[in-house]
C-alpha cells in the first residue's frame, strides 16, 4: 500500500469503480459525460466551473483533471485563477454569512 | 519553466537528435513492460493492422530543415543551424513526378520553406502544373524577418498559394513561450499583411488557415470550439481574419519528446494518447493518402516518419525511382508515436480527421 492517501496515478483508475458496482458506476459515468457536453453553457464554461468546484472541494484528482482540461480548451491561466477566486469568494462568503446567525444569537442571548 | 531553445538538438549533439534513440525510448519502458499496448497491438484489436496506403492524394515536400525559429516543440528539430536543404535537382525530380501522380494537393513544409534558395523557382514551376490545392506552410515570422521576404504575401497571391501557418494561441505569452520571444508580434503583423492582400477574408479564394498545436504536455481541444475562440480573439484584438483552424496533436518525437522527458511528463502524455485512442481516426490517418518527401528526395509515410528515419516499406524509396504501383498498397511503418494521430478527434497536417 502507498504511504500517502493520494496517488496521482489513481486518477487513471477512476473508471475501475464500475468493476465493483457495474450498473451504478456506468450510470454515474453516463451522467457525468452528459453533464459536460455542450449545452446552454459551452463545454469551456463548464470546464471553468468544474475547476472552481474542484478547488472548493479540495479534490486533488479533480484539480489535475480540470487544469489539464482547461489547457486543452485554450483557457488561460488568468481565467483559471479568476475562476478559483470565484470559488474562494463563495466559500468565504458562506462562512461569513453565518456571522449573521452568530449576531442573531448574541442579540437574543445578550442583547 | 523550460528555457527557450536557441539551438537544435542536432547542434547540441543531444542523444535525442539520433532517430534510433527516440525509437528506442518509444519502444521501451511502459510499452515494453506491457503497461500500455503498443500501437501495433492497439490497431490489431480493431482489425486495422496493417495500415495500408491508399491512392495518393497529398504529396508533402520538406524542402529543408533550416528555419529562422527554434520552436520548443518542433518535431523537425529545425533551426538556423540546420543545413539540410533540398537542391534544385531534387526539386526537378519532384516536378516530374507531380505531373504523373494525380495527387490533388501539394504541400510544402520545412523548416521555413521560404529559406530554401530555390523556393520561389520551385513554386513558380509547380504552380504551372496546376494541382488543385497548393499549400505552403509558412511560419509567418519569415515574412517579416528580412526585407527580401517582405513581398511574400504578393508572391503567394500571384501563385494562388494556400497559406497554412502556426499559431499556438491568441495570447502573446503562450505563443512566445513555445515559439520564441517576439514571435507573436511578428506573426500578428504578418497575418495583417496577408489579410491586406486578401488572404483569409470571408469569401476570398486566397486561403489562409491557422494551425494550433498545444503549448505543453496536453492534447488539443475540440477543433471547432478552438476555431471559434481564435476567430473571436484575433478579430477583436487585432482585426485579423482567417478561414479554418487545424488542431494538431504534438507527436512525442524530437524536441517535443525531449521536452516531455525533461519536464517528467512523458509517461502521463503517452497515457493520455493511448486513453484517447479512437479507431475511427485510424481509418482516416494521413499516412494512408500522403507521401512525404525529404530534402534529399527520400520517401516516407509522413513527415514524422521522415524525422524518425523510417523509410517507406516499398522498393520505390526515392523520388527519382517513384512508382505508383510499388507505393500504393504498401504497409505503413508504425511505432508508438502514431498514437498522436489517432487520439481523440485524430490529427493530421489538415487537422482533425474523425
Amino acid at each position: 500500500m502507498p504511504k500517502t492517501y493520494y496517488d496521482p496515478a489513481d486518477l487513471r483508475k477512476f473508471g475501475k469503480i464500475t468493476e465493483w458496482s457495474e450498473e451504478l458506476g456506468n450510470k454515474f459515468f453516463d451522467y457525468y459525460s452528459k453533464v459536460f457536453e455542450e449545452g446552454a453553457l459551452t463545454a469551456r464554461e463548464k470546464s471553468l466551473i468544474a475547476l472552481a468546484v474542484a478547488h472548493t472541494e479540495q479534490c486533488p484528482y479533480c484539480i489535475d483533471a480540470y487544469t489539464k482540461d482547461g489547457l486543452q480548451r485554450g483557457v488561460t491561466k488568468e481565467e483559471m485563477m479568476e475562476a478559483i477566486h470565484v470559488g474562494a469568494a463563495i466559500k468565504s462568503g458562506a462562512t461569513l454569512v453565518h456571522g449573521v446567525q452568530m449576531m442573531n444569537k448574541v442579540n437574543k442571548l445578550d442583547g | 519553466m523550460p528555457k527557450l531553445k536557441t539551438q537544435s538538438l542536432h547542434k547540441q549533439e543531444s542523444e535525442l537528435a539520433v532517430a534510433n534513440k527516440q525509437l528506442e525510448i518509444l519502444s521501451n519502458g511502459i510499452f515494453k513492460s506491457g503497461e500500455l499496448p503498443t500501437f501495433k497491438d492497439k490497431i490489431s484489436e480493431t482489425g486495422q493492422f496493417p495500415l495500408q496506403a491508399k491512392k495518393l492524394e497529398i504529396l508533402q515536400i520538406n524542402v529543408g530543415y533550416m528555419c529562422n525559429q527554434v520552436c520548443e516543440h518542433c518535431h523537425v528539430d529545425a533551426g538556423p543551424d540546420r543545413k539540410e536543404i533540398m537542391t534544385r535537382e531534387t526539386m526537378q525530380q519532384i516536378l516530374d513526378v507531380i505531373k504523373t501522380t494525380g495527387a490533388h494537393t501539394l504541400d510544402l513544409t520545412g523548416g521555413a520553406p521560404e529559406m530554401n534558395p530555390n523556393f520561389r523557382w520551385f513554386v513558380e514551376e509547380a504552380s504551372k502544373i496546376g494541382v488543385k490545392d497548393f499549400i505552403v506552410r509558412s511560419n509567418l515570422t519569415i515574412i517579416r524577418a528580412n526585407k527580401k521576404h517582405y513581398d511574400l504575401p504578393e508572391f503567394f497571391k500571384k501563385h494562388n498559394i494556400h497559406v497554412v501557418s502556426s499559431m499556438p494561441h491568441w495570447t502573446r505569452g503562450k505563443t512566445d513561450k513555445q515559439r520564441g520571444e517576439g514571435v507573436f508580434d511578428m506573426s500578428i503583423k504578418a497575418l495583417q499583411e496577408l489579410n491586406a492582400v486578401g488572404y483569409g477574408m470571408p469569401g476570398s479564394d486566397l486561403k489562409l488557415d491557422l494551425v494550433y498545436n498545444p503549448s505543453g504536455a496536453f492534447l488539443p481541444g475540440d477543433q471547432m470550439a478552438m476555431e471559434k475562440d481564435f476567430k473571436k480573439a484575433l478579430l477583436e484584438d487585432f482585426s485579423i481574419q482567417f478561414h479554418s483552424l487545424f488542431a494538431i496533436t504534438n507527436l512525442p518525437i524530437a524536441r517535443f519528446l525531449d521536452y516531455l522527458i525533461a519536464s517528467e511528463n512523458y509517461e502521463d502524455y503517452m497515457y493520455s494518447l493511448v486513453e484517447a485512442y479512437n479507431p475511427t481516426a485510424v481509418q482516416n490517418v494521413m499516412c494512408t493518402n500522403t507521401l512525404s518527401v525529404s530534402w534529399d528526395g527520400y520517401l516516407f509515410d509522413c513527415d514524422f516518419n521522415q524525422m524518425l528515419e523510417l523509410p517507406v516499406n516499398s522498393k520505390s524509396k526515392h523520388i527519382s525511382e517513384y512508382k505508383t504501383e510499388l507505393l500504393e498498397g504498401r504497409n505503413i511503418v508504425i511505432s508508438q508515436h502514431c498514437y498522436g494521430c489517432t487520439a481523440g478527434a485524430g490529427s493530421s497536417c489538415q487537422g482533425s480527421v474523425a
